[in-house]
This record gives C-alpha cells, sequence and structure tokens, in this order.
C-alpha cells in the first residue's frame, strides 16, 4: 500500500452508506417489496451494511447475494475465480431488487449481474447503488444510489470496503 | 488448468479448486432454471469406446447447463466400424471445430495420446484400469457436502470395499481422498487387489466397518467370476457385501457410497433406499456440478487479463 491515497475515511464511508440508505427508502416509499443483492465480493459488505442502516431507519428488507461470474462477457480472456455462493433466499419475481456494488467501473459486472438476477425471476424493477462510481463506462449503465463520484484514470486501482476508500 | 485425465495432474490445489468451483454449479443446478450462459459458443465433444449411460449423460447435462453445445460419438454407430484408427477418428472430430474432448477408453493411457493429436483439451472419462477423474471428484464432493468438510478430509476413514484390482474408479478415488488427507483402507480378497498398493489393506470387512466415515462399495464385475477370482457371488456378498448385519454395525454417521451400476444382492446386500447414510443419488446429481465444474475451468478461464475492479 505504498502509493495508496485515502479519499474517504471510515467516518466518511458510514455517513455516505447512512445517506443512501435513506435515499433508497425515500425513492421506493414504505419499502414495499424492495430487497438488496450485493454483488459477490466487493458489494456483499454494502448490500449487509445498507440493510441493517435501512433496518435501523425504517424496517427490515431482505438481503441476498449473487455471483455473476458465469454471465461474464469476457469469460476465457481472463483467470475467474467465483467469490462464494450466490444466495437469493426470497422471490425475485415482483421485487423491487437493489443491486449493490462497491465500485462501478465499466459496467461489465453490473451488466452480468442484471443476467444472472433475470435467471432467477423477474423483478418489478431494478436499481443500482454503489459507493464508488469511477467513471469509465463501456455500456449504458448508471447508478441509482451513490457513495462518492470519483474521478480516476483507467490504470488506477480503488478499493472501497467499511474502512475507508483507497486509491493506488 | 489444460486437461483433466487424472488426479494427479491437478493435485491437491487443481482438486480443491475444482470442488470449490462445483459448489457454484451445485447452486446453478438448484434453480428453477437450470443453465447459465457461461460456456456459449463453446463445443464440447464426448467420445465414448466403452458402454456408460451415466457419465455420457452426465457429461452432455453439465455441458448444456453451462450452454455450450455437445456432440456424441458413440462407436458402434461410427466409421471405426469401417476401421478407421483412434487418431483418425480424433482429428476428423477436430477438423469440425471442438474445445473439448471428453473420452473414455478401454485401454489405459490414451487420453495423453489423444493430447498429442488435437488443440482441444482432454478430460478422461475413463481409460482402462487406470483413471476415472471425474468420478472421484464427485465422490469427495459428495463426501464434503454430506460431512460438512470443506476444509479437507484430515482423519477421515475411508473403507473402499471389492474389486480394487480392475477399478479406475479405485484408483483415483484412493489418489484424490489420500490427496485431501483422508484415511483409506482397502478390503477385498486378494486375488482383486493390484500388486502394489500404498494404502493399508484388509480381507476383513467386519474388522473395519464399525469404525469408518465412509463406506465404498465397489461393483462387483461379473466377469470376474468367470476368471474364478471368487469363489462364488455369494461367498463373495458373504465375505465382502454390505449386508443387513453389516449396515446395523455401520457408525451412524457414516455414508454407504457406489459408482453405480450396482449390483443388488452381490455389493449391495440391503435396499439402499433405506440406508439413512446411503448418498448414492446424491453421488449421481453431484456428478453434474463437478463435470460442470471441470468444464468451466478447461475452457471458461482464461489466464491474460488482470481484474478489472
Amino acid at each position: 500500500m505504498t502509493n495508496s491515497k485515502q479519499v474517504l475515511g471510515p467516518d466518511d464511508v458510514r455517513r455516505a452508506v447512512t445517506r443512501m440508505a435513506h435515499e433508497i427508502i425515500e425513492r421506493n416509499q414504505g419499502l414495499d417489496a424492495v430487497a438488496l443483492i450485493g454483488l459477490q465480493r466487493g458489494g456483499v459488505w454494502l448490500a449487509e451494511t445498507l440493510g441493517s442502516e435501512i433496518e435501523r431507519i425504517e424496517r427490515a428488507v431482505p438481503v441476498g447475494s449473487i455471483d455473476a461470474s458465469l454471465y461474464r462477457d469476457d469469460i476465457g480472456l481472463r483467470p475467474v475465480s467465483p467469490g462464494s455462493v450466490s444466495r437469493i433466499d426470497f422471490e425475485i419475481d415482483g421485487a423491487i431488487v437493489v443491486l449493490v456494488d462497491d465500485v462501478l467501473f465499466t459496467g461489465r459486472t453490473v451488466k452480468a449481474a442484471l443476467d444472472a438476477i433475470t435467471d432467477y425471476g423477474r423483478p418489478s424493477a431494478v436499481q443500482l447503488a454503489v459507493l464508488v462510481d469511477r467513471g469509465h463506462r463501456e455500456l449504458p449503465i448508471r447508478p441509482d444510489f451513490v457513495g462518492k463520484n470519483l474521478p480516476t484514470s483507467t490504470d488506477e486501482r480503488v478499493d472501497a470496503t467499511a474502512r475507508g476508500v483507497d486509491i493506488s | 488448468m489444460r486437461h483433466f485425465r487424472s488426479i494427479d495432474e491437478v493435485g491437491t490445489d487443481g482438486v480443491t479448486r475444482l470442488l470449490d468451483l462445483a459448489d457454484h454449479m451445485a447452486e446453478v443446478n438448484r434453480r428453477p432454471n437450470p443453465k447459465v450462459p457461461a460456456l456459449r459458443g463453446k463445443t464440447v465433444c464426448n467420445v465414448f469406446f466403452e458402454d456408460s449411460t451415466r457419465t455420457r449423460l452426465s457429461f452432455e447435462t453439465a455441458a448444456k447447463r453451462l450452454s455450450a453445445d455437445i456432440m456424441n460419438f458413440g462407436v458402434s454407430s461410427s466409421s471405426v466400424n469401417k476401421g478407421e484408427s483412434l487418431r483418425d477418428t480424433i482429428e476428423t472430430i477436430a477438423a469440425m471445430g471442438v474445445d473439448a474432448f471428453v473420452i473414455r477408453h478401454g485401454s489405459s493411457g490414451v487420453p495423453w495420446q489423444v493430447e498429442q493429436w488435437t488443440d482441444a483439451a482432454v478430460v478422461n472419462a475413463g481409460d482402462g484400469w487406470h483413471a476415472h477423474p471425474t468420478q472421484a471428484l464427485l465422490d469427495c464432493y459428495t463426501i464434503r457436502t454430506a460431512l460438512h468438510r470443506t476444509g479437507g478430509f484430515d482423519g477421515l476413514k475411508i473403507a473402499i470395499v471389492g474389486d480394487v484390482k480392475h477399478s479406475r474408479v479405485a484408483r483415483s478415488d484412493i489418489r484424490a481422498f489420500t490427496l485431501l488427507g483422508a484415511d483409506v483402507t482397502l478390503v477385498a480378497p486378494r486375488t482383486l487387489l493390484p500388486p502394489t498398493v500404498d494404502v493399508p489393506v484388509t480381507t476383513d470387512l467386519d474388522d473395519v466397518i464399525g469404525d469408518v466415515d465412509v463406506l465404498y462399495l465397489l461393483r462387483m464385475q461379473r466377469e470376474r467370476m468367470t476368471e474364478s477370482l471368487v469363489p462364488s457371488l455369494r461367498e463373495y456378498t458373504a465375505r465382502f457385501g454390505l449386508t443387513p448385519a453389516r449396515a446395523v454395525a455401520l457408525p451412524e454417521h457414516a455414508l454407504i457410497m457406489h459408482p453405480g451400476p450396482m449390483n443388488r444382492g452381490v455389493e449391495m446386500a440391503v435396499d439402499p433406499g433405506e440406508l439413512p447414510g446411503a448418498v448414492i443419488t446424491q453421488q449421481v446429481t453431484n456428478g453434474i456440478a463437478v463435470r460442470m465444474a471441470v468444464l468451466f475451468e478447461l475452457l471458461g478461464s482464461g489466464t491474460e487479463l488482470e481484474d478489472d475492479e
């Protein structure tokens, strides 16, 4: 971590997550049929944290996780190491799914996750929540809830955890 | 991983990686729509020079659930009957554009020969008495999930009973179980043991049955009778079969496994449906998940690019 620069500290992350939780509640009034799904691997902790924030503010919503590595468009081009097994133990048909990831970059992971989710059922809507939007989209995908917009160059690396957001 | 022809070819790390990957495939298989697009555009060819229903169907299902195209080559309906050589057969199919060969052959070593004639990945679905590594993988996966042994098989006691000598399943299982840390014991009449083995051997099933975690019964191949390797099937059952009396002697948590096809009344002298520890149908189900893992590892995992986020 020699050339690593912290852009958000743990407190900034906590505040951003709380704000995003409020925004999710506000957008989906009553939270009816809302479920959070974290993307393996980086989005899972964020989905869980958002889930407990939403529960603290309003009420509990189902939280799951999805591994989209079998849906990627670059299969065969890079090593694939799936994270933990997908865990969706609630009905996807008719749900408002909030996909959650730590960093939004090219958008290809989100595209794979959208494909994966529709194999479980037909959500009535899918929204996207990310802690960091670092730009450089390669697909027409935009987030609904953003913790921080962070201009980066393509060769930089962004790590976003509860301990903070670092660029290296 | 380029090919999957024996357990030794991939080693402990490879086996563990494939078993981890199989967890993901098992999750796919539990869905209402058990299909993912991972291997779209890839072609897998089953080339079976020996009879098989479950292994061939299992590979076929695995390929289809990953969205690969599958071709089946059966010897009885092919030009092999006109005298075509194995090499010509493989080269002909390869010329049609195949990404992986799944091959079963009566001679040991054929999957290694096939590699020299094609750029495609080669999966061994059984070669002679030598190896049947995907069977070993599904057996490991079944034990791992049924006994919650994700971390390995350290201290697990596994007895493999029956015709070890002629069994490629036994040979691959012994390697895989041992690599994962299990203590394997072979139980068989001396005529059905290979000349050299590097695990403990006994001829007394009753001596070990009270203390096993896994009882693995091998198929008693009836043709061995004519070779006078066992005096009679009845005597074989009396000494090495799973009888009602032995089923009672098994520890409560012990798994009972069999690679199929099963000879009821010979090695399996009880109804496995009445044994709570029998996981024989799970073995078949898990076979699809581990074969998906193998195909995906060989055809879907590249090495060039770095993780993008």
